[in-house]
């Protein structure tokens, strides 16, 4: 009887045995792990991975607005419609196998007001686009042109296509509607974007091969760019150099970049660099005696000039350089030669993306004891002419080849006209969006990686505000507004760069799995095996209990 | 003469077409400047200094064009605003004691500070901005500069140059001690200069020379001043200075005697052409009645005399612009040389290399008589690798001892005697005359105690943290789950039958 009374608070006693390690373990499992869990975990605000995802694909939509004019007597007679109408053409630009562009061109086809009437009366072409340039639709990227009648006297003997200072052009009728869309589309291309403009700007996405040798000659988009024009003068022994920069810049750069202000922030300064040489040793030529630059050696010449330009260390902008260099006395006068050995007219060359260089020769004096230094004073009016073609060329305004009856009328002092700054524009827009897609698919790619990263909340909206800018963008692009479609999309680079370089995530990035084993393992491991071992032996006892019963039969 | 005059305009008038005077009027000035000054203990300094002075504002964004004045530094100052800028990177510390006064004193490490124009809203941001750049610009490590290591003097450190208000929140004040300055923060100042290292005084700093010396400060000072006396407009002035002190005594075997060759391992051999002004002045003051004794060569063109801190000095002066100077030698050097030859004493060092060579310093010393002469070494305790640690590394390391090898006069002449037939104790050192012996003396050998670390630290810690979690959680857990039940009285073990066994015998009740 006492043995039985024994046995059964033997059994409770071991009852509650197993209650306590059960508890333990169900503490250990329930409190222990989600504590853990919750306090050594890195916070990561959500993120729009599908949309990031949707903007990877770049669905494009370039839509330009374009109004045909036809002066009187010159409307085909082939119309499908009556005047005014609306057609709208589309053209494909693939880019790479997954990305392609639509573009649109929204035609309205409609015939002169009274006014324009007026101003095409006038005796030249340049008259007649400055007349017209009042009555033209003044939005960014939007086209008008006139087609005037075959016999007009506006347009020279030849020329068939005049492009204006502006946002219009006049072109001369003939040869049907077929002939005259061909003509107007080659135009509207010539006055906004090209397969290739676009290719350029997407450079990035461009299978190789495909590009042409100029695509990766562009400076890429950016908020802003600090010019700086630097007088290497290696020789301060023997010459004294002038240049009027300050007057240069203000006369002839200026305008230019008062211009391009739309398209970014500009800063202009100058510096004179002495005993800056190049690092090639030209070659003498005895033929003309002088000496000679080739073609291949310029790769060498800009490294040992660099390091002393300075680099802009106030501010974060892509610096272009444009280097004039008066060669030592003893080794000028100095010219370019180009791949075929010829001499370079300008004696200039450019560099991709960096900025261009001129050697300025200085001439010899009648007789060679003349006192040193010689004072030199520089021809800027020569030596801006060559800079600011490079810097049209590094922004990809060089003009391209046309049809001989393309007519295109020269910018004048202003130094571009107004299509040429809508085509960086369209250039622009795509790249900065493209440039927000490629960063904000690393950044997503990055923080998928690595779970260690922290993505704090403002980090998070800055990514939400570059993914909504960069739509906003596109959607407009869609509509043909091209100005606002360009500000979202800077604003789309800024919030993206903002998220992508954000010190916070960098905080927990490097904290390797060994350091996290050393400090668990004295911690869990001796928690986890009591735990585990009294679980082993309560399986074991209930599995026991369960066989004895068949026994007992 | 007067027709080569003649040709001469005719060539300037060709040269500079439809201009009565070559060249526009320069609106801004470099001058270059050398003072060589011997210190009181044997060694030189060498005090570079080059003043920048641009007559212009630097007014925040706008266009600015730079010819001597450099342009990163410029840029620099638009863009941020600062009104007053002073940096300095030095290694090694002016010893007052054996150097006299410092002409230009800057803390071991880096130091910067910097007065902000009133227009500046921010100045923390400004200051955290500029301590980037400048540690970009002169690579140094001054991007450390944050809220921990700034101070805002109150009282200090006032504007050097022109400043309307002295508003001390403006000001802000960094060191970094542990700074090192070495060759890549001297390139980048150097290219600062409008010559470069290419011409003038410049040519001189040669970095494995200038980093081979006991003391190198480098500076920079921005500041604005006034551009003439009536002080109605503004200019700015960059000083750069660079002061170095050779151990020529030391090394140059105990003698004074030093030239610029010796130096820097370069001479002078022309001006920089865009400075209007390039000397080097060489401190001859005369000190206690010694003037005799110096002699510097070439012989200087003009002596100059001034009252520096506090005392009456006389420097030669070299005039590297004036034609005259290099005239006789295509290049200056400039020595200077004790005539007289100096007390009898010998100097040599050999400085060790680490794991190679121990140092080794021999010294010959006239000592006066019932005098006390007291030799001190300094030397920094360093850590050794960890390998390299004997196994009982708190008895601490053996310095070997120092020997001592005297001729002492004797005091009763001794007559010359035949070496072989001399008893041996009297024989090992051989003495020329009878009228001095030899003696070689040792000191103590020298126990260094080394900073140690606790080798076993790491591992006490996680044998520690393992066992106090394992008994207390081990223990706590087996008291909560351990099975509690009644034992059976059993016949006992047989400790308990042997127990019985002999109670048995004994006639008590067993247990």
């Amino acid at each position: 009887m006492a043995a039985a009374a024994a046995a059964a608070a033997d059994e409770a006693e071991r009852a509650r045995g197993r209650r306590a390690a059960l508890s333990f373990a169900a503490i250990a499992v329930v409190l222990g792990l989600p504590l853990w869990w919750r306090t050594t975990e890195t916070y990561r605000a959500a993120l729009p991975y599908a949309d990031i995802d949707g903007l990877g694909q770049l669905p494009f939509q370039l839509a330009v607005p374009v109004a045909v004019v036809f002066a009187p007597g010159a409307v085909p007679g082939d119309l499908p419609k009556a005047l005014p109408f609306r057609d709208v053409q589309e053209m494909e630009i693939s880019v790479n196998l997954r990305t392609s562009i639509t573009s649109r061109y929204e035609m309205i086809y409609r015939s002169t007001t009274a006014q324009e009437e007026a101003a095409l009366h006038v005796a030249t072409a340049q008259e007649a686009d400055a007349a017209l340039r009042p009555l033209q639709d003044a939005s960014l990227g939007a086209l008008t042109m006139y087609v005037v009648p075959e016999t007009s006297s506006l347009l020279p003997q030849g020329i068939s296509v005049y492009v204006g200072k502006h946002r219009g052009a006049l072109v001369r009728a003939g040869g049907g509607l077929a002939a005259l869309r061909t003509r107007l589309r080659q135009l509207t291309q010539v006055m906004s974007f090209t397969a290739s403009s676009i290719a350029a700007a997407l450079s990035d996405r461009v299978p190789d091969g495909q590009l042409g040798p100029d695509a990766r000659r562009h400076l890429k988009s950016s908020l802003g760019y600090e010019i700086t024009f630097s007088l290497l003068n290696p020789d301060p022994k023997s010459h004294v150099v002038d240049w009027d920069i300050e007057d240069a810049v203000s006369r002839y750069v200026q305008p230019v970049l008062d211009k391009l202000s739309l398209v970014a922030n500009f800063s202009v300064d100058s510096q004179i660099l002495y005993y800056a040489v190049l690092g090639v040793t030209p070659r003498f030529d005895k033929e003309s005696s002088s000496f000679l630059l080739s073609a291949h050696s310029l790769p060498h010449v800009i490294n040992p000039v660099e390091a002393r330009l300075g680099s802009s260390a106030a501010s974060l902008y892509p610096v272009l350089n444009f280097l004039l260099y008066v060669p030592e006395r003893s080794h000028s006068p100095l010219y370019i030669q180009d791949k075929d050995g010829a001499p370079v007219s300008t004696n200039a060359f450019h560099s991709p993306r960096w900025g261009g260089i001129m050697v300025y020769n200085v001439e010899a004096p009648a007789s060679p004891q003349a006192s040193l230094p010689l004072h030199v004073d520089v021809d800027m009016v020569r030596v801006m002419e060559v800079f600011l073609a490079q810097l049209r060329l590094l922004f990809g305004l060089s003009r391209e080849e046309l049809p001989p009856e393309f007519l295109l009328e020269s910018p004048g002092s202003e130094g571009l006209a107004d299509w040429e700054l809508d085509r960086l524009l369209w250039a622009h827009t795509v790249e900065n969006i493209a440039t927000v897609s490629t960063t904000l698919t690393s950044l997503a790619q990055l923080l998928d990686k690595i779970g260690n990263i922290v993505i704090k909340d403002d980090v998070a909206s800055e990514v939400y505000q570059a993914v909504a800018s960069a739509q906003s963008a596109m959607a407009r692009l869609a509509k043909g507004h091209l100005h606002s479609a360009f500000q979202a999309s800077k604003e789309a680079v800024t919030s993206s760069e903002r998220a992508f370089f954000d010190p916070s995530l960098l905080h927990l990035l490097y904290f390797p799995d060994d350091q996290k084993f050393a400090i668990y393992i004295p911690l869990f491991l001796p928690m986890a095996v009591p735990i585990l071992l009294s679980l082993a032996k309560i399986v074991r006892e209930t599995r026991q209990r369960k066989k004895e019963p068949t026994k007992m039969d | 003469m007067a027709a080569a005059a003649a040709a001469l305009l005719l060539l300037l008038a060709a040269a500079g077409p439809g201009r009565a005077v070559p060249g526009r009027a320069r609106r801004d000035a470099l001058r270059e400047e050398l003072l060589l000054s011997p210190l009181p203990n044997g060694d030189v300094a060498a005090a570079f200094q080059f003043r920048t002075r641009w007559d212009a504002d630097l007014p925040r964004g706008a266009v600015s064009h730079y010819r001597l004045f450099p342009k990163a530094l410029g840029r620099l100052v638009a863009a941020l605003g600062v009104q007053e800028l002073h940096l300095a990177l030095t290694q090694g510390f002016w010893r007052t004691r054996t150097w006299g006064q410092p002409p230009l004193q800057a803390p071991a490490g880096a130091e910067l500070w910097v007065w902000f124009q009133p227009t500046v809203t921010d100045v923390d941001k400004a200051w955290k901005e500029l301590s980037n750049i400048l540690s970009g610009i002169f690579c140094a490590s001054l991007n450390f500069i944050d809220s921990t290591n700034t101070v805002t003097p109150t009282a200090s450190f006032k504007p050097l140059g022109l400043a309307n208000g002295t508003d001390h929140h403006l000001l802000r004040y960094a060191v970094l001690p542990r700074e090192v300055v070495c060759t890549e923060n001297l390139t980048p100042w150097k290219k600062l200069l409008p010559c470069g290292s290419k011409a003038g005084l410049a040519v001189l700093l040669k970095a494995e020379r200038l980093f081979h010396s006991s003391y190198h400060s480098q500076a920079v000072h921005i500041r604005p001043i006034c551009r003439d006396a009536s002080c109605l407009a503004v200019s700015w002035e960059l000083r750069q200075t660079l002061t170095v002190v050779f151990d020529t005594f030391s090394s140059g075997q105990g003698k004074k005697d030093w030239s610029l060759f010796k130096m820097f391992s370069r001479t002078l051999t022309d001006a920089c052409p865009l400075a209007s002004q390039s000397k080097v002045y060489v401190d001859i003051s005369p000190k206690n009645k010694e003037k005799e004794l110096l002699e510097v060569t070439p012989a200087p063109a003009s002596v100059y005399e001034a009252i520096v801190q506090g005392e009456k000095r006389t420097y030669a002066v070299y005039d590297l612009l004036s034609p005259s100077l290099f005239n006789t030698s295509r290049s200056l050097n400039v020595q200077l040389k004790w005539k007289r030859p100096q007390d009898s004493c010998y100097i040599h060092y050999q400085p060790a290399q680490d794991r190679r060579r121990p140092h080794l310093l021999e010294m010959l010393i006239q000592l006066p008589a019932n005098s006390v002469t007291k030799i001190t070494i300094q030397f920094e305790r360093a850590l050794l690798k960890w390998t390299e640690y004997t196994p009982d590394p708190n008895h601490g390391f053996y310095v070997s001892s120092s020997v001592l090898s005297a001729l002492v006069p004797s005091v009763i002449a001794m007559k010359a005697v035949d070496v072989e037939q001399s008893p041996l104790f009297t024989s090992l050192f051989p003495s020329s005359d009878g009228s001095s012996y030899f003696v070689r003396l040792y000191t103590e050998p020298l126990l260094v105690n080394l900073p140690t670390p606790d080798f076993s630290m790491p591992y006490n810690v996680i044998c520690l943290t393992c066992t106090v979690v394992a008994v207390c959680y081990g223990s706590f857990y087996n008291l909560l789950t351990r099975t509690f039940h009644v034992e059976e009285p059993s016949r006992g073990g047989l400790a308990k039958r042997l127990a019985n066994i002999i109670r048995k015998f004994r006639g008590v009740p067993p247990l």
